[in-house]
């Protein structure tokens, strides 16, 4: 089939020349050179994907130096055409618009906004290609972490020429770590060598090795093998893989279970302190979450490009606003209800739909993105089947934090003291001469904005709309409760133990059943402790 | 025994006197008054009326149990859609081979999800009198097994209203499951007819405006029954110290389980009427949100006055009605507002209102 | 403090004693147009760009001079994602209102919720949403994508041009997804896909805990063999899903994603960059580049107030609705039900995305299938297009229970639902 020429660019039929060229010329890997770049640098510019993936072959086998820059760019969707003269750029996002570079002259090209640079656009097949071949350019990288995540991403994929090269690398390969992976990457290849001995000395060489595309070789040669020798090492090398990977496996559910239940506690954690301490059915508290997320939306807004710091200026942003509001309902409304605890449920009913709509007609009925900062995505790699992921370590630490910096601020701050003091008996605090008003809001404050933090926790993990709330508030009461009212280290230990249940359920019993199971659960557990984990003691528990 | 039973109740005898006015009224309205009058009353105004009622019911069952027994019931919805499932799997079966697959006796769900059998749990409701038990029992019987556990077991307060609020929202997540077998997310629909008529035809809607009137009123007077005997007596007392009831020597889990029971009867009952009146019935009805805005009803409407619970459900859902045809943008706000004013500023609701006019008066 | 108390039962009374006094008094010089989406409750992210996309498209047709000489009227109602309440709104907009043509619904719920209404009361229903198919109403007009305008070209391009071997189905629990699923299922199994190789998952609305799901996905994908999943993941819990996809290390190049119902109203509430490559099927993409694309997308902008807003498939469903509906009355020259449906039928008007929408027999429209893959400015590059439009399927052919059945509102058939075995027309209310 004939390249489809797109008549775009006025050097069109030079384009549709070499394109076809190419068809039909192989390229050679050994000789090459910047003539390859420059002709494959062309193809690129076209706006036809069978052509580019012709241009990023010759790229990638020029063997110039620039190659690995150029293509690592059209992977990372950082190549732009500027609109006015058609040329090619690396762009990357900089204070004043997008700071460009020449890829061939490797200079700075000044500056340019979004609209004034057309992307490269490029599709799944050609990602696939790029990473191919940054990562066999990445083989000779100086640095060995660079080495060794290439040699990882190629494990599946070796062909015969980089086959070629790894045998050449294995050799002269210092760094012991890249090494392996080089060896286990030629095992892999040679578990389709001929002779079943060398199928064998390769299955040896694999055996340890957890990675996915291990197991995924040694299964796609047990499906095919003829040889009874071959098939019984690799059938006992798989088994091994498969207990390690069950043990890894439990251990993921566990981290799983964990991050679950680090999100069930911040977002009963304020509601501990408003329901618990308090005893006010805040059911506007999802309401309260969703506003902090929503400051976290805002404060990027106010300092696009600085996603991180935004994140962390939100913290205390978030506290404040969702305080703010909370100590305007406590004063506004709840003030006005202590001793009917039950028809603080109906008041902050009706305030949780009176927020929902605002933010609807005030920001948008849909949701909004909020970014997250770099260091939040991706996973740590523990080997290869175990990989934590970073977003919900951090959300592990941050619960944690915000459950120690809360316990301190209840057990030993001025405030904490009163407060405990008023929940226990008001009318003795009072004659003690604690003002219960000022320490009502507070509280209440207090509770609002540590729902707030939850909001910025949860705006990195889920959408953030009108609805967020709605979907946290049920779960939060469940947790509270089950952990005893009143008792903040209760709460933390039903969010843990119910988000480790539910995760230990959820493989055997799929997400709806164990979400289930962990409901009759709680009820059957409170039948058995009908004032929950911890239940309070003393004459204040007798209702 | 029912000039008893209304004695000393103004705002029930002019509740009553009200209902019983409008189920006369209503249906001649409708039917005998020509269309283009401006006296005449829609179908559509008959079956929103009819579906207010039962949600007055339901109000009624949920003001028994938090009114007088001081059980404050998050999970009455629950009650509520297993009568509405119960009738449901009924008109289910009456479609027969008028599904779109044209079995007879499959619902055309689980044609569709390749069932090649009716599980054992819908045999028998392709009779009425089979599903008419069911409506009571089903609710009955999970609320007694549920009280018995928990009454039992002393749980009380905020405890109780979460656990009952968990109890709804497992079976909400149950009855999204596809594989119960109850049509999962759409639930059951396209009904045909009840007992032989058509439920598209006015003389059914009426009949069926009529059968939700009488069970409020049937309803008020039962739980009015109740409040007035001294098993009411008793249940105020454990609503209001239940620990010195118990140490007095009443069997406080007995009498506490009895009236739940029967509240859970009631509000099966509300929605076995409701169900064929909006012609739908699905797991969003077991929704923990629905739970909670039918306590907003009775203390919108005033609690432990029976009639304040019917007063509350009518105007909320009237104003729910209202307002989203009139301000869809911000009817929230306008509903929000009325919630918290209310509590406000009148901690007895709407009835204490005019318990408080009667008293100046 | 009792005069506001006074004033307040006012008010209840006056608002008791307006109920009775409902219906009547429609202006006669306006045709009156329903509008029928929630403004408030789950769905309302969805819903609430539907209903500004029905208010501009009777703003535009209200300058062009309205429709039989009349102009339009919009009435909005909020059905609050509360499926009853949609059924006691469509009878309000139906018997109240008068309305000539409503326009709504999204969930496939709230269409079976208001469906008996339609029938019983004789209206005219736009659906604009893709769905699952297995339903065909005299009523009811399809704009949106039977299965196989979606899912059958989204699976015929893994499987060709990916080569795609291993299958997971994950989809939200209720009726879509499981459709889809059961479709492409037995379509998979003819192609000689082993049980082994497709893996099933359904989750509860709204499911924000992916771990222990994406890692199972990791693992089936793990198995040596080219992998996607085809997502029939409901709205609110693709964000997390997408999310964990990326944070456990899944690009779009070892497992990609296609998904039915992620749209650029759903990527623009997201951070994109874990999705980019993952791929959607839909029967419209923004970026397409056709004159009258380009003129919608200014329009909408200029109505909305705001350039950042984007369009979607179900816009565009609801743009050829209300072009066919016009063109339907036109031809009628009323507004009449029955005349405006036998007219509809044969009807075309032209795609957003070049071609032309065709009113079928069944109720359903022809339209092209485009296969995108997500940028990193939450638009989607078209890979992959039909050669021609795909014409609506009521009745899937690869299910036991539809394969005989057939709908075709055309005399001598009349008929949603015609077994073409048995000769008959099964589950007619009329």
């Amino acid at each position: 089939m004939p390249t489809r020429c797109l008549p775009s660019a006025l050097s069109a039929l030079r384009l549709c020349l070499i394109a076809g060229l190419t068809f039909i010329v192989v390229v050679p890997l050994a000789q090459a050179g910047p003539a390859e770049l420059e002709q494959g640098v062309e193809l690129i510019q076209t706006n036809d994907y069978k052509a580019v993936e012709q241009g990023v072959a010759l790229v990638a086998a020029s063997g110039d130096p620039r190659a690995r820059d150029l293509l690592a760019a059209l992977q990372d969707s950082k190549l732009y055409l500027r609109k006015e003269d058609g040329q090619l750029f690396i762009g990357a996002r900089g204070e004043a618009g997008y700071d460009l570079v020449d890829p061939l002259t490797e200079t700075a090209a000044g500056t340019a906004a979004k609209r004034d640079l057309k992307p490269i656009r490029i599709n799944n097949r050609l990602r696939s290609q790029l990473r191919t071949a940054v990562a066999t350019l990445n083989l000779t990288h100086p640095d060995a972490s660079v080495r060794l995540t290439a040699v990882n991403e190629m494990l599946d994929r070796v062909d015969a020429d980089s086959l070629a090269l790894l045998r050449d690398l294995a050799g002269e390969e210092k760094n012991a770590q890249v090494r392996e992976g080089m060896t286990a990457a030629i095992a892999l290849a040679d578990l389709q060598a001929e002779e079943p001995a060398r199928r064998i000395e390769a299955l040896d060489q694999l055996e340890g090795n957890l990675h996915p595309a291990v197991q995924g070789g040694i299964q796609r040669l047990l499906s095919q093998e003829q040889d009874a020798e071959v098939r019984a090492t690799g059938e006992r090398l798989l088994e091994a893989i498969q207990f390690k990977r069950d043990l890894y496996g439990f251990a993921e559910t566990l981290f799983f279970g964990l991050s679950l239940g680090s999100v069930l506690v911040l977002a009963a954690i304020g509601l501990a302190i408003t329901f618990g301490v308090m005893g006010v059915i805040n059911m506007a508290h999802g309401e309260l979450i969703m506003l902090g997320a929503y400051t976290t939306y805002i404060v990027q807004q106010l300092m696009p490009g600085h996603i991180g710091l935004a994140l962390f200026l939100a913290i205390p942003a978030a506290f404040v606003v969702s305080g703010a509001v909370g100590i305007l309902i406590e004063r506004g409304v709840i003030r006005f209800l202590y001793g009917r605890p039950l028809e603080t449920l109906l008041a902050t009913f009706g305030i949780s739909l009176i927020l929902q709509q605002l933010v609807r007609t005030l920001i948008s009925p849909q949701n909004v993105p909020v970014a997250n900062p770099d260091w939040m995505s991706g996973s740590w790699q523990i080997n290869s089947v175990l990989s934590l992921t970073m977003n919900r370590m951090y959300i592990i630490a941050f619960c944690l934090i915000v459950f120690t910096a809360l316990y301190l601020v209840m057990r030993k701050t001025q405030l904490g003291l009163q407060v405990r003091a008023v929940s226990q008996n008001r009318a003795m605090a009072r004659a003690m001469g604690v003002r219960s008003a000022r320490v009502d809001a507070l509280t209440f404050g207090l509770g609002s904005g540590i729902a707030g933090v939850a909001g910025v926790a949860l705006s990195q993990l889920t959408n953030v709309g009108p609805n967020l709330g709605q979907s946290y508030i049920i779960d939060s009461f469940m947790v509270v409760v089950f952990g005893g009212v009143g008792n903040l280290w209760g709460t933390l230990v039903a969010g843990m133990s119910l988000g480790v249940v539910n995760k230990i359920l959820e493989p055997w019993a799929g997400a709806v059943l164990a979400k289930i199971l962990v409901l009759v659960f709680i009820i059957l557990f409170i039948q058995k402790r009908p004032r929950g984990l911890f239940p309070q003691k003393g004459r204040a528990a007798e209702g | 025994m029912r000039l008893g039973t209304l004695h000393l109740d103004r705002g029930g005898q002019i509740f009553l006197a009200l209902l019983t006015l409008t189920t006369i009224l209503v249906p001649i309205l409708n039917l005998a008054v020509p269309a283009d009058s401006p006296m005449h009353v829609s179908t559509f105004t008959v079956t929103l009326l009819g579906k207010y009622l039962t949600y007055a019911l339901l109000a009624i069952a949920v003001d028994l149990v938090w009114g007088y027994l001081g059980i404050l019931s998050l999970g009455h919805g629950a009650f509520f859609a297993l009568g509405g499932y119960a009738m449901g799997m009924y008109l289910m079966r009456q479609i027969g081979d008028r599904g779109v697959y044209g079995n007879p006796e499959l619902p055309d769900f689980m044609v569709f999800l390749n069932w090649q059998e009716l599980p054992w749990f819908w045999h028998g409701f392709d009779m009425f009198w089979f599903a008419a038990l069911m409506v009571m029992l089903v609710p009955g019987v999970l609320a007694f097994v549920f009280g018995w556990l928990t009454f039992r077991s002393r749980v009380t307060g905020v405890y109780l209203s979460i656990i009952t609020q968990a109890l709804t929202y497992a079976l909400m997540l149950a009855f999204f499951r596809n594989e119960m077998g109850f049509g999962g997310n759409n639930g059951l629909t396209d009904f045909k007819d009840l007992l032989g008529f058509d439920l598209q035809s006015d003389v059914t809607r009426i009949g069926l405006f009529i059968a939700s009137a009488l069970a409020v009123a049937g309803g008020y007077l039962a739980c009015r029954t109740i409040v007035t005997s001294k098993l009411g007596r008793v249940t105020v007392a454990i609503r209001d110290a239940e620990s010195r009831t118990r140490f007095i020597g009443y069997r406080v889990e007995r009498f506490k389980l009895w009236v739940f029971t029967f509240s859970a009867v009631l509000a099966g009952i509300a929605g076995a009427l409701y169900v064929p009146q909006v012609g739908i019935i699905n797991p969003g009805e077991f929704s923990p949100i629905n739970s909670i805005e039918i306590v907003v009803w009775v203390a919108i409407g005033g609690r432990a006055t029976l009639y304040g619970a019917v007063l509350g459900a009518l105007l909320v859902n009237y104003g729910k009605t209202y307002l989203t045809g009139v301000m869809p943008d911000a009817w929230l706000f306008a509903l929000g507002g009325l919630f918290v004013l209310v509590t406000l500023f009148l901690p007895y609701g709407i009835a204490g209102l005019l318990r408080r006019k009667e008293t100046t008066a | 403090m009792t005069k506001t108390r006074f004033m307040a039962s006012a008010a209840a009374l006056t608002a008791a004693l307006s109920l009775g006094m409902s219906s009547l008094a429609s202006a006669a010089d306006t045709i009156k147009v329903g509008i029928l989406h929630s403004l408030s409750g789950t769905m309302a992210i969805s819903e609430t760009t539907l209903k500004d996309t029905m208010l501009m498209l009777i703003d535009e047709q209200n300058k062009k001079g309205g429709l039989l000489g009349k102009q339009l009227e919009p009435v909005v109602v909020d059905p609050a994602s509360n499926w009853p309440l949609f059924a006691e709104k469509a009878r309000e907009l139906l018997e109240k209102d008068k309305v000539a043509a409503v326009f709504g619904c999204w969930t496939s719920v709230s269409r079976k919720s208001v469906l008996p209404v339609f029938e019983e009361l004789n209206g005219l229903l736009f659906y604009p949403v893709q769905y699952e198919g297995e339903e065909s109403s005299k009523n009811v007009f399809y704009t949106g994508a039977a299965p196989n305008q979606q899912a059958i070209p989204a699976v015929d391009y893994l499987m060709n041009d990916l080569g795609v071997k291993r299958w997971v189905l994950a989809g939200t629990d209720y009726v879509y997804p499981r459709t889809t699923n059961k479709i492409l299922e037995a379509y998979l199994k003819a192609k000689g896909v082993a049980d082994a190789d497709i893996m099933i998952n359904y989750t509860p609305f709204g499911h924000s805990d992916w771990q222990s799901i994406v890692s199972d996905i990791k693992k089936f994908g793990s198995a040596g063999k080219k992998t996607a999943v085809v997502s029939t993941i409901n709205g609110d819990a693709n964000v997390p899903f997408y999310k964990e996809l990326g944070n456990q290390g899944i690009s779009s190049e070892d497992i990609p994603v296609v998904a039915f119902s992620v749209g650029e109203e759903e990527l623009s509430g997201i951070d994109t960059k874990p999705l980019v490559g993952h791929l959607a099927a839909w029967n419209y993409f923004m970026s397409v580049d056709t004159p009258e694309n380009e003129s919608f997308i200014d329009t909408w902008h200029t109505f909305i107030k705001n350039d950042d807003r984007v369009t979607n498939d179900p816009m565009e469903a609801h743009y050829i609705g209300f072009n066919l509906w016009v063109k339907a009355v036109e031809k009628a020259g009323s507004t009449d039900t029955d005349k405006v449906a036998a007219a509809i039928i044969g009807l075309e008007t032209p795609n957003l995305t070049g071609g032309k929408a065709v009113m079928l027999k069944n109720h359903h429209i022809t339209k092209p299938v485009l296969i995108g893959e997500i940028q990193d400015d939450g638009q989607f590059a078209v890979v992959s297009e039909t050669d021609a439009e795909v014409p609506g399927d009521a009745w899937s052919d690869f299910l036991p229970g539809s394969k005989d059945i057939t709908a075709d509102w055309t005399p001598p058939i009349s008929c949603g639902n015609y077994n073409s075995v048995t000769k008959t027309c099964s589950g007619q209310n009329y």
